[in-house]
């Protein structure tokens, strides 16, 4: 591992999505890896319904724990519009991974504000290479809107420096303690969120 | 419960630093720690009261817990105390005394900067303290520093006779790093000893103890002139080197990677000397401190002019990476840093919001019916929301308790125009006991004419719910004695009928009782008692759904506020000769519902019922 390579993921979305969580198990893989690793979240009020973004940096040393713009490797956006609010984090090359569920705050419902028609098409507009998938569709099939934060994990697994089934242990592992009767449909929300972000890559790929 | 607290001696693990200061806390010994809850401060207490062998409790406000510190440390043990900030200001009285007569046992004391304001009324930097009541302050960088520091402080404390501070901020409260734990190293508490001259703090006995504390100034300079916290990191381009402290060292690493750095984590006394002899090694050098310009103005008045610091970067705000390169390329001359590869996308903003049932939503619904007949005194707490959309009924927010002066005040001056109007004050439970009661008590007092909306939601909300002595809990959960409001109250001179106990979630019961009391020309308190909808004590109920059919599109349930309740469709109602009447037809998201009921009496039509009845009537 190069002295000077930090691999830096910015997970983001709404206050009880499940973001700090999804950071925490990132950068405990991170560890188990045995990178260095710093996270730092911003979470004033976040109970409150307000915009959540954790930064995780993992590498040899990590010194500053903020990523700074333009050098992120993977935006995770738990939800479509949040994960645009963050699109020049990323650095040039760097992968959007975005659940393209629509959570609407009380300024847009009421009509103070809009709601962008197609977050993902700004994106990619900007030129950013964009996976997508309705993350929230998936969970509800499985029969658990939480697995939200498993399957987006699962999505990124696939291009992280170091093997999905190490990510996939580190979130399966945590359910074997404390709630074995998790541990089938986690592994199931993961290998879906895989496939899910492998087949937005094909058909982005398909359509040149 | 943190993996810290189980941790063995040698293990590493990812803390924040609030846990890294915990657990070097009790590893130093401390048998007694104390704090009031705060952004980004309030986890440091949590994390400690889960550690055996030691006494930890949620103080009222920041100066009790600053106190109870004292008066451990007058005993013989080790104390501590936390806060945000803006709680060393309350804290500060006992404090300028303190650092008179010393210690006995170590103390430190954690205060916790929101550099760049995440959950703030200011910024302000923590670092004049030590200046001010001349003590020490060292400058943790990350979470493993902040744990060996905390210990470190505790020797300094005992070895200068000294109170320390911990000057934390932001990024090292709530950023998580590697740390290395160790052993508790523990000391028995000596118990206090009668010592007038020193404890009893009379102009006669403050007199002979001043010389005493310039003296130990001198002393702790020069401790701070050799001591290991500074340290050069060196680099290999000398053409520009920094000095710096806390996190923003490792931005200047991150960003400069070959340049010489001297890192300072023992800031006050200043190691003025360290910093001549490191001007030397650089053709330029900048001071990179956040946020106000001590160490570079302190360094210039030692006579080192040829140095940048606050002419280059900004003084507010955090100084990460991305403000440090375009700053520094500039001064040296240099093309910027190219931009991001992609451009900002703004989409609407998500502010905080008032949760589904939160209790506070009546009140500010209230308040906006009557909105051109009060004027409204805040204070701080999650109902600081009821400034915001949709109720704008929140006109000031200054400091923990200020509603209540603040709205004598602005009776005791009133305008032409303001003359008729009311003035309410409003504060919640929490802050009501911190530093709230006695702007009551001056209300009552001076024959004010102020209603005060008491706000009890039995939580420390806007931290994240702790226990105050308002709930009848303790810090570590355990039952605790419960101030009783209204009596309380009513001992502070408020007469009995005046105080009115009144269930926010019926809006038209509170609504005639604010109406009531804003027209009584006398102090008056409204005490609300539903909880925080996210504390032990809140029940839900079942959920509400709308009629669509029944739905006018009058809009009147959003203006109770709550997140649950979103529009469906729009319309339009066109009126003979009249401006057309924009409609929004609402429906309720029943899975976020616990059904508090409060849109139900905002909706004219009825069209708001039981969601289990919407469904029996489907069947």
């Amino acid at each position: 591992m190069s002295d000077t390579i930090i691999t830096n993921i910015l997970v983001c979305g709404i206050g009880g999505q499940g973001v700090m969580t999804a950071a925490e198990i990132l950068a405990q893989t991170a560890i188990a890896k045995g990178f260095d690793v710093k996270k730092s979240e911003v979470a004033g009020m976040a109970q409150r319904g307000g915009v959540v973004t954790s930064h995780v940096r993992f590498g040899k040393k990590v010194w500053s724990p903020v990523i700074t713009p333009g050098t992120a490797d993977i935006l995770v956006g738990f939800e479509v519009a949040e994960g645009s609010r963050w699109t020049d984090m990323l650095r040039p090359g760097g992968v959007a991974m975005v659940n393209t569920i629509r959570l609407t705050p009380p300024v847009v419902s009421v009509g103070l504000f809009k709601y962008p028609d197609d977050p993902v098409a700004q994106m990619r507009a900007a030129g950013v290479t964009v996976y997508d998938f309705d993350g929230g569709a998936i969970a509800r099939a499985l029969g658990d809107l939480r697995l939200v934060n498993t399957i987006m994990l699962g999505a990124i697994a696939d291009y992280l420096p170091f093997p999905a089934d190490d990510l996939e242990e580190q979130i399966v592992g945590r359910f074997r303690v404390r709630k074995p009767a998790m541990v089938e449909v986690n592994q199931k929300a993961f290998s879906l969120g895989r496939a899910a972000a492998r087949a937005s890559q094909q058909a982005l790929a398909a359509n040149g | 419960m943190s993996a810290a607290v189980q941790a063995k001696a040698a293990s590493r693990l990812l803390l924040s630093g609030n846990e890294a200061i915990a657990r070097g806390v009790w590893e130093a010994g401390c048998k007694v720690a104390a704090a009031y809850p705060g952004t980004p401060s309030t986890e440091i207490l949590e994390n400690i009261a889960q550690y055996p062998d030691l006494y930890a409790e949620w103080s009222v406000n920041e100066k009790v817990s600053m106190e109870v510190a004292i008066g451990a440390s007058m005993s013989g043990a080790r104390s501590f105390c936390a806060m945000k900030h803006v709680g060393m200001n309350v804290a500060s009285d006992a404090f300028m005394t303190l650092t008179l007569a010393g210690v006995v046992g170590g103390m430190v004391v954690a205060v916790a900067d929101d550099v760049g304001l995440s959950s703030s009324q200011n910024e302000q930097d923590s670092r004049f303290w030590g200046r001010f009541a001349h003590v020490p302050i060292l400058e943790p960088a990350d979470s493993q520093e902040a744990y060996e520091m905390v210990k470190i402080a505790f020797d300094l404390s005992e070895e200068f006779n000294t109170p320390v501070i911990l000057r934390l901020t932001t990024r090292i409260c709530h950023v998580k790093a590697m740390v290395t734990v160790g052993e508790r190293d523990d000391r028995a508490i000596t118990g206090f000893k009668l010592d007038a001259k020193r404890w009893v703090l009379t102009p006669a006995n403050a007199k002979v103890a001043l010389p005493k504390q310039i003296a130990r100034e001198d002393a702790l300079r020069a401790q701070a002139e050799k001591s290991p916290l500074n340290l050069i990191d060196p680099g290999s381009d000398r053409r520009i080197g920094f000095v710096t402290s806390g996190p923003a060292f490792m931005h200047v690493r991150d960003s400069f990677p070959d340049a010489p750095v001297l890192k300072l984590g023992f800031t006050y006394p200043l190691p003025v000397e360290a910093i001549k002899a490191f001007r030397a090694q650089v053709d330029v050098l900048v001071v990179v401190e956040e946020t106000e310009p001590l160490i570079e103005n302190e360094l210039k008045a030692a006579g080192l002019y040829d140095i940048h610091g606050k002419d280059t970067l900004p003084r507010l705000g955090e100084l990460t990476p991305n403000v440090l390169l375009p700053a520094i390329a500039k001064l040296l001359g240099q093309e910027p840093p190219p931009p991001s590869a992609y451009a900002k996308i703004e989409p609407f903003p998500r502010p905080p919001t008032m949760c589904p049932a939160c209790p506070h939503m009546g009140v500010y619904y209230t308040l906006s019916r009557l909105r051109k007949r009060v004027q409204i005194s805040g204070d701080i707490g999650c109902y600081t929301l009821g400034a915001g959309h949709p109720w704008n009924a929140l006109d000031t927010t200054i400091s923990m308790g200020a509603s209540m002066g603040i709205a004598l005040g602005m009776d005791k001056a009133r305008g032409e125009e303001t003359k008729d109007k009311a003035v309410v004050s409003v504060i919640g439970d929490s802050t009501f006991l911190h530093m709230g009661m006695q702007g009551l008590l001056d209300i009552v007092y001076n024959r004010g004419n102020v209603t005060t909306l008491l706000l009890d939601n039995r939580s420390t909300g806007m931290t994240g719910g702790q226990n105050h002595a308002g709930t009848g809990k303790d810090l570590h959960g355990e039952d605790a004695p419960r101030v009783d409001f209204a009596k309380l109250c009513e001992a502070l001179g408020v007469k009995p009928e005046r105080i009115k106990k009144v269930d926010p979630y019926k809006l038209p019961v509170l609504f005639k009782a604010i109406k009531d009391e804003i027209e009584v020309k006398e102090p008056s308190v409204i005490i609300t008692d539903r909880p925080c909808v996210l504390s032990e004590f809140y029940d839900g109920f079942k959920p509400y759904a709308v009629i669509d059919d029944d739905c006018n599109g009058c809009s009147n349930c959003l203006n109770v506020g709550c997140p649950a309740i979103t529009v469906s469709r729009t319309g339009v109602r066109q009126r003979p000769n009249m401006p057309d009447v924009e409609l929004k037809f609402t429906t309720i998201d029943t899975a976020m519902c616990t059904g508090c009921h409060m849109c139900v009496d905002s909706c004219g039509p009825k069209a708001i019922v039981p969601l289990h009845s919407l469904k029996e009537a489907a069947q």
